[in-house]
């Protein structure tokens, strides 16, 4: 017998060795439980983590923008209208009013993790006979690339933005006959003009954007833009990507500024994420109840098996808590083995899974993410389970009369 | 004076009180058991034994009367306690053995220890292996409960009940379920027991034989003691 274990845990582990039928069948179920849970949990955190990395990494969480431009009726005196007819008025490419203050509230914030200016505009890229319009953006390159993950995407030169360079898209580079090294004549609505090298090309997994997409060093975009020393959007990160858009709210209310979260922005995808979260959470729920019965009918049987076991340790001085003990120890071992064998088969599925299915160029279909709490808290929650579940089993061992338990 | 070890007075017991059912099984029994004496219980089917048997034994609660078991009054104790006095005071051994199978020999009779330390430990081990050595079964003390005669796990039902060097032995038909040749064998371990250690027995038996090689027969009759 061993040494080290009190001897609750011994007799729980003898009772389950013993009826080895009966235990196998249920650690067996158990792990199949486990096994559906860890899968899909493990699947929908990786289909999840590819979604938001798409989405994040090419976009702030959070973006200061100048409110609208609003035309006001023309008023004659007070209380009088001239004219009561109002135009919406053009929005023309104004700079966030006061935008080093708002940047420096923004980082004293301690939710804020990055923020970057950035100037935005339209313009045409000309090389040769060929022209395309696009979208300038002029970025502070240490700040911006940290949110939007610009050098992940590049594929081919780098992502250096001094104030003659440019950064554009394969397709637009494609559509211009333009390659690295070359320069390319960016002329703006308003006539500016300005040549600029092309030190990188990136592909961003979008069509669009690859071909209208460009980034600029922040000055540069400034002057073509006639806009010196302004910016039109100011990007943000946030530690919490999910507060986002409460976040949004509360600086919106702070500040004369428009901010957009990405969870506006993506309303559909945020939908579609909290389906599945909800979804999981689910499955889950009713996987790990069906298990709780499970354990609980299991444990039913084994104490009317066991009630002439029962009667006898009662007789030989076992108290009431130490049945109870030997019956909860059971459901929790039952519980704890079955989610290590189901944690094994789930994840063992997961891999396979993941080799076998492909996105049509031969690429994962998603990230596979195996992450150790995800097994830890799987273990304690199936453990727990097993221990709940033995309660009402355990409870009834713990009330037999030793002598009806005895007579059996 | 001898040391009492057991007192019983005016003790009843009402099955069913109050219902149409009610059935008296036990009626004003009275019963004295001194340190190191060696009972016969005798008696027709039905005559209320293992109740007596169970209410000695701290497994039932009689409906009225006193019992002491060594001083102790027992109506004053709540659960845990009788289970406490229960462990250290009484031990028993049932008519068909009742080892528990998912443990050895050795085991079993370690596992009243075991119940009131809640760890294993050398000296426990030790202890069951003497008591094991003390009833002839030291070579097998290590194979399953189920894997042994009917006379060896009576014996070890018997070093079991010793664990816990209690003053009471209990015994249900102790031979009940054994031929004669291992039934004397059994009894004979028992006598010898009670003369080394002066513990107490109380037998239930309906072997007149064995009965009367007891120090003393208590026959019961309709639930009261009839000589």
């Amino acid at each position: 017998m061993n040494r080290v274990l009190p001897f609750e845990w011994v007799a729980a582990v003898r009772f389950l060795r013993e009826g080895h039928m009966q235990t196998m069948f249920i650690i067996t179920g158990i792990a199949i439980g486990v096994g559906v849970i860890v899968f899909m949990s493990a699947l929908l955190t990786g289909l999840q983590a590819n979604f938001l990395k798409r989405v994040l990494t090419s976009q702030a969480q959070i973006q200061l923008l100048p409110p609208d431009q609003v035309a006001r009726p023309l008023r004659f005196g007070p209380g009088v209208i001239e004219s009561a007819s109002i135009q919406r008025p053009s929005q023309r490419v104004v700079s966030i009013d006061q935008w080093p203050k708002i940047r420096d509230r923004m980082l004293a914030m301690p939710e804020v993790t990055g923020v970057s200016p950035t100037m935005s505009g339209s313009a045409l890229a000309v090389r040769g006979d060929a022209n395309r319009a696009i979208s300038v953006s002029g970025v502070e390159p240490v700040t911006y690339f940290r949110i939007v993950r610009i050098p992940d995407y590049i594929v081919s030169g780098e992502a250096r933005l001094s104030s003659t360079d440019i950064l554009i898209g394969t397709e637009l580079a494609k559509d211009l006959g333009a390659t690295l090294g070359d320069k390319l004549n960016i002329q703006a609505a308003s006539g500016a003009s300005v040549v600029l090298t092309i030190t990188g090309l990136f592909d961003l997994g979008n069509k669009g954007a690859n071909e209208r997409n460009t980034y600029v060093a922040l000055r540069t975009a400034q002057s073509l833009l006639g806009n010196v020393g302004g910016v039109s959007t100011i990007e943000i990160t946030v530690n919490d990507i999910y507060a986002a858009e409460v976040l949004a709210q509360q600086i919106q209310a702070a500040n004369r500024v428009q901010a957009d979260s990405w969870i506006k922005t993506n309303a559909q995808f945020f939908t579609a994420v909290q389906a599945q979260q909800t979804s999981n959470t689910l499955i889950r729920a009713f996987v790990g109840l069906s298990v709780a019965f499970g354990i609980a009918a299991v444990l039913v049987v084994s104490v009317i098996q066991r009630s002439k076991d029962i009667g006898i340790l009662r007789a030989m001085g076992a108290s009431r808590g130490q049945i109870l003990r030997i019956f909860l120890i059971q459901g929790g071992l039952l519980g704890f083995a079955g989610s290590l064998v189901g944690a094994a088969l789930g994840a063992g599925g997961l891999v396979y899974w993941h080799s076998m299915v492909l996105q049509a160029d031969g690429t994962e279909l998603f990230p596979l993410i195996l992450e150790r709490q995800l097994f830890v808290t799987t273990a304690v929650l199936a453990t727990l389970t097993g221990l709940l579940a033995a309660m009402a089993p355990a409870l009834r061992a713990a009330q037999l009369d030793p002598v009806v338990a005895i007579r059996g | 004076m001898a040391e009492e070890v057991l007192r019983l007075e005016k003790v009843c017991k009402v099955y069913n009180q109050g219902e149409p059912s009610e059935t008296e099984v036990l009626h004003d029994v009275d019963l004295r058991l001194e340190k190191g004496e060696f009972l016969a219980l005798m008696g027709p089917s039905g005559s209320g034994k293992s109740t007596l048997l169970n209410i000695v034994g701290l497994l039932d609660r009689p409906t009225s009367g006193r019992m002491t078991i060594k001083g102790e009054e027992t109506d004053l104790l709540d659960d845990t306690e009788i289970t406490r006095l229960r462990g250290h005071t009484i031990g028993f051994v049932f008519q068909d053995h009742h080892l528990i199978s998912a443990f050895t020999a050795l085991e079993n009779v370690m596992m009243p220890l075991l119940l009131d330390r809640g760890f294993p430990s050398p000296a426990i081990r030790q202890r069951a292996l003497d008591l094991m050595t003390r009833v002839g079964l030291e070579k097998v003390a290590n194979n399953m409960a189920t894997n042994m005669s009917g006379g060896q796990q009576q014996r070890v039902a018997i070093a079991r009940a010793l664990a816990m060097n209690p003053d009471l032995i209990l015994a249900d038909e102790p031979t009940g379920n054994l031929d004669s040749k291992s039934a004397d064998s059994v009894f004979d371990l028992m006598r010898e027991v009670n003369r080394e250690s002066h513990t107490s027995f109380l037998i239930v038996t309906h072997n007149l034989d064995l009965a009367k090689r007891c120090d003393r027969i208590i026959d019961l009759v309709d639930g009261r003691i009839a000589g």
